[in-house]
C-alpha cells in the first residue's frame, strides 16, 4: 500500500464516549467544516458506555486531514482519534450484491465468488446475492467484475478497520 | 484531600431540580444572570422568587441575554449566565451563543426544554437545540435525570472557562425540573476526552526563543488569547526584553499599551498602515493567542512571507489552518510566555540590539512617512466625534463597546487602550446589535465604572429595545450613535466596489431622542463640533442609560483599507487612491 497520492482516501477511527447525538456530533463536523464523508460506520466497542465510529474520508490533502483529526479531538465526547492511514492497520469492507443471474451468467458468477472468497446468501430464479468481505481494492474489483453481468442492488457496510498488534487505539482500563 | 476516595462529596437535603440548579449556580460562585421567563422554566422561576442570592436581570429580547453575558465575561474573566425559556427563547440566543464562541468568551446558556415525554413531538414550544447548537457552541448538554443536574452544571462551568473559553448550553427539560432528589455537588469532574494544553513544549518554547533573539526584523502578533490567559504582564516583558514591536488584533486591544512606542497598534484590513508593513516584511512573526482570521492576514500567499512563524495557541485547530507556521507551540499564552522568559533570564542570550533598534527606527520611518487622511467635509466627522470622546474620558478608563461597521473600525484606530478588558467589540462573527447588550451586561458587572457604547444608527436599531432594560435597573450605558444614514459599512463596498450603487443601505431610523424619552432614559443630539465635550459631561453626569444622536457627514470613509483578498501591505489610503 505505498500510495503517495496526496489526496488518497484516509480511514479515520474514533473512539467516543457512547451517548445520544454521538453520531451527528461527529458527521455535523464534517458538513459543517466542508469534509466529506465517503462512509461512516458505528457501534459500541467491547468496552460499556464506549462507542468506535470509522469514518472514509476523501479529497483531503494533509492539512485537510491534520484540521480534521484536531477538529476532531476537538469535541469534548471524543477520546481518541487515528488515521489508520498512519499507523499499520488493516481495513476490511463487507458488501451484499444482488446479482442478475441469467442463465448464461451464473457459473460466471460462481467462479467470480470463488475467486473472492464470496459467498452466496440467496438465490432466486433471477437473482444470485453474494456477501463479500475484502480491502478497498479487492472490493472494487469485484465490483468491478459483476458490473457487466448486471448489479441489480448494492449494499456496503462502509469501511473498518483496526491497528495492527503493537498498536492500541482502544479504551485504557483505569 | 483525605481519604484515598475520589467520590467525595457534600451532602444536603432533597431539593427539586429548580432549587438544585440555584444551588449549583451558587456553588459556581454566580451573582448575577440574564434572563427572560417562560412556560416550562416557570419552576424556576419561582425558586428564584424566594432566592436572595442571585440577582436576575430581565432583558427584553433573548439574544441581548446572551450578548450581556458576555459583556459580563469580557470584563470580568468570569462566565456569563443565561437563563431562557424553550422554543424560541432558545432559538433567539443563536447569535449570541455563536458570537461567545467565535471570540472564545465563556458563557453558559441554560435553556428550557419540553418535558422529556414530549421531547420529538412537536410540543408547543420545542425546539432541538442541542441540534441546532452543536455547531456553535463549546459543547452542550440534554439533562435527562435530575441526579444528573449538578455534574452537568459543573462540568458546563468547566468547559466554558477552561482551554479556549466559549459557550456552554444545558437544555433542561420541564419534567427535570421539578423532579426532586437529593443534592449531591461532585467534587472533581472526569472528562476523559477533555483535556486543554497548558504548557507549551519545552524543546519548542526554546526553538522560538531562539529564533526571536536571533531575529534581525521581528515583530509579535498578540491575539485575544492573551486576555483569556492574563498574560499581559509576560508580553511586555518579553517584547521589552527582546526589543520587539508587538501589533495587536482587534481582540487583543489593550494587552499591550498602545500608548508605548514599540506598539504597532492594530493591524488588518483597517490596522494602522506600518502594523501592516511591519508584518510583511518581518523575518520572524511570533504570533500568540490568534487565529490568522483572513481580517488581518489578508492575502494568504502574500502574508509574511520572508518570515519564519511561530505560533502559539491553546487551541490545536488554530495552528496551520490557515497560516502554515514554523515552530508551532499549543499551550497557554501565559504559560507559554513564562517559560521563554525564565530562559531568556537564565541563559541571558545574546541579543544585537543595534539590529533591532534599526528595525523599529525603518517601522518609524514607515509611521512618518504614511499618507495623511484627509476628509474634505464641512460636515461633522464621525473620526472627529470619537477622537474627541476618547480623548475626554480616557482618564476616567472607560469600557466602550461597540457595535459592527465602520463606527467599530473608527473607535478601534482611535481608541488607545493601555489596558486589556476596556475595549469590547464582536469580532469573528461581527454582530451588529452586540454592543449595545454587551455594554448593558458590563455595567451590570462594574458598577461604577463609565460604560459607552459607540453605535451606528442601523446597529442600534437591532437591539434597541434593551434601552427599557437598562433604564429598569438602571445601568447608565452612554450609547454613542454615529448617525450617518446609511449602513456605512457595507455603502462603503459599494461606493468602491459596486459602481456606488447604494442597494438597500440607506437606512432611516426614528429621532432617537425622543426614543430615548419615550423609554424614560436621556437623550442628546449633537451636530456640531463644539456640542460634543458640553453633551458629554451632561451625559456623564446624570447617571443615566443615554442615547446620544450624532447626526455625521453621510459619505466619510474608513481608512486605511485592504480590499478583501489582496495583501494586507497594499492599502487604500484615501478616496483618491484608484482600484484596480
Amino acid at each position: 500500500m505505498n500510495n503517495n497520492n496526496n489526496n488518497k482516501n484516509h480511514v479515520i477511527s474514533v473512539l467516543v464516549k457512547d451517548e445520544a447525538g454521538i453520531v451527528s456530533r461527529v458527521s455535523g463536523l464534517f458538513s459543517g467544516r466542508g469534509y466529506s464523508i465517503e462512509s461512516i460506520t458505528a457501534a459500541q466497542t467491547s468496552e460499556k458506555g464506549y462507542a468506535r465510529i470509522t469514518i472514509e474520508t476523501s479529497g483531503g490533502d494533509e492539512n485537510v486531514i491534520e484540521q480534521i483529526t484536531k477538529q476532531l479531538n476537538r469535541l469534548i465526547p471524543v477520546l481518541k482519534v487515528v488515521d489508520l492511514g498512519d499507523v499499520e492497520s488493516i481495513e476490511r469492507e463487507l458488501i451484499l450484491c444482488k446479482v442478475i443471474a441469467k442463465d448464461e451468467d451464473r457459473s460466471e458468477i460462481l467462479r467470480i465468488a470463488e475467486i473472492f472468497n464470496a459467498k452466496i446468501i440467496d438465490v432466486t430464479q433471477r437473482t444470485y446475492t453474494l456477501e463479500a468481505i475484502g480491502d478497498e481494492r479487492q472490493i472494487r474489483s469485484l465490483i468491478e467484475l459483476l458490473k457487466p453481468i448486471g448489479i441489480k442492488e448494492l449494499v456496503r457496510s462502509g469501511k473498518v478497520g483496526i491497528t495492527r498488534s503493537n498498536q492500541f487505539t482502544g479504551v485504557k482500563v483505569e | 484531600m483525605s481519604g484515598t476516595e475520589t467520590q467525595q462529596q457534600t451532602k444536603t437535603n432533597i431539593l427539586t431540580g429548580a432549587q438544585i440548579f440555584l444551588e449549583c449556580l451558587k456553588k459556581e460562585g454566580v451573582k448575577d444572570i440574564f434572563g427572560y421567563p417562560g412556560g416550562v422554566i416557570l419552576s424556576i422561576y419561582e425558586a428564584l422568587y424566594n432566592d436572595h442570592d442571585i440577582k436576575h436581570y430581565l432583558v427584553r429580547h433573548e439574544q441581548a441575554a446572551v450578548h450581556a453575558a458576555e459583556g459580563y465575561a469580557r470584563v470580568t474573566g468570569k462566565p456569563g449566565v443565561v437563563l431562557v425559556t424553550s422554543g424560541p427563547g432558545a432559538t433567539n440566543c443563536i447569535t449570541g451563543i455563536a458570537n461567545a464562541y467565535y471570540d472564545g468568551y465563556p458563557v453558559v446558556v441554560f435553556t428550557g426544554q419540553v418535558g422529556i415525554n414530549q421531547i420529538g413531538n412537536d410540543a408547543f414550544q420545542e425546539a432541538d437545540i442541542i441540534g441546532i447548537t452543536r455547531s456553535c457552541c463549546k459543547h452542550n448538554y440534554l439533562v435527562k435525570d435530575v441526579k444528573d443536574m449538578p455534574r452537568i452544571i459543573k462540568e458546563a462551568f468547566h468547559i466554558a472557562t477552561t482551554g479556549k473559553p466559549g459557550p456552554v448550553v444545558v437544555d433542561m427539560p420541564k419534567d427535570i425540573l421539578t423532579a426532586s432528589t437529593e443534592f449531591v455537588w461532585p467534587e472533581n469532574i472526569k472528562l476523559p476526552g477533555y483535556n486543554p494544553n497548558y504548557n507549551g513544549h519545552p524543546k519548542q518554547t526554546s526553538k522560538a526563543l531562539e529564533l526571536l533573539c536571533e531575529a534581525e526584523r521581528p515583530v509579535i502578533i498578540a491575539g485575544g488569547g492573551i486576555v483569556a490567559s492574563e498574560a499581559m504582564e509576560e508580553l511586555k516583558q518579553l517584547a521589552d526584553k527582546l526589543h520587539v514591536p508587538v501589533a495587536n488584533t482587534l481582540m487583543a486591544k489593550g494587552v499591550y499599551p498602545e500608548t508605548d512606542e514599540k506598539s504597532l497598534g492594530m493591524l488588518g484590513m483597517h490596522g494602522n498602515f506600518w502594523a501592516n508593513h511591519a508584518v510583511t516584511n518581518c523575518d520572524v512573526l511570533f504570533a500568540i493567542g490568534t487565529r490568522f482570521n483572513d481580517r488581518i492576514t489578508g492575502c494568504l500567499k502574500r502574508f509574511a512571507r520572508d518570515a519564519q512563524i511561530i505560533h502559539v495557541d491553546i487551541d490545536p485547530c488554530s495552528i496551520n489552518k490557515n497560516v502554515k507556521v514554523d515552530i508551532p507551540i499549543i499551550g497557554d499564552a501565559k504559560n507559554v510566555l513564562k517559560a521563554m522568559l525564565e530562559e531568556f533570564n537564565n541563559n541571558n542570550p545574546e541579543i544585537h540590539y543595534e539590529v533591532k533598534q534599526s528595525w523599529l527606527e525603518q517601522i518609524n520611518e514607515w509611521k512618518n512617512k504614511r499618507p495623511k487622511i484627509e476628509q474634505h467635509t464641512d460636515k461633522l466627522s464621525s473620526i472627529t466625534v470619537i477622537q474627541k470622546i476618547y480623548e475626554y474620558t480616557k482618564d476616567f478608563d472607560p469600557v466602550v463597546t461597540t457595535e459592527v461597521g465602520q463606527h467599530q473600525m473608527w473607535a478601534a484606530q482611535k481608541w488607545k487602550c493601555d489596558k486589556p478588558r476596556r475595549f469590547v467589540t464582536s469580532g469573528g462573527l461581527g454582530t451588529m446589535g452586540f454592543g449595545f447588550p454587551a455594554a448593558m451586561g458590563i455595567a451590570v458587572a462594574d458598577k461604577d465604572r463609565l460604560v459607552i457604547n459607540i453605535a451606528g444608527d442601523g446597529s442600534i436599531q437591532m437591539n434597541i429595545q434593551e434601552l427599557a432594560t437598562c433604564v429598569q435597573y438602571n445601568l447608565p450605558v452612554i450609547n454613542i450613535i454615529i448617525n450617518n444614514g446609511y449602513l456605512g459599512m457595507v455603502r462603503q463596498w459599494q461606493e468602491k466596489l459596486y459602481h456606488q450603487h447604494y442597494s438597500e443601505t440607506r437606512i432611516t431610523g426614528p429621532d432617537f431622542v425622543k426614543v430615548a424619552e419615550a423609554y424614560g432614559a436621556r437623550g442628546f443630539r449633537i451636530t456640531k463640533e463644539e456640542e460634543i465635550i458640553p453633551v458629554l459631561q451632561q451625559a456623564i453626569d446624570c447617571k443615566q442609560p443615554v442615547f446620544i444622536d450624532v447626526v455625521v457627514d453621510e459619505y466619510e470613509m474608513v481608512y486605511p483599507w485592504v480590499l478583501a483578498g489582496n495583501p494586507i501591505n497594499k492599502m487604500l489610503m484615501s478616496n483618491n487612491c484608484p482600484i484596480n
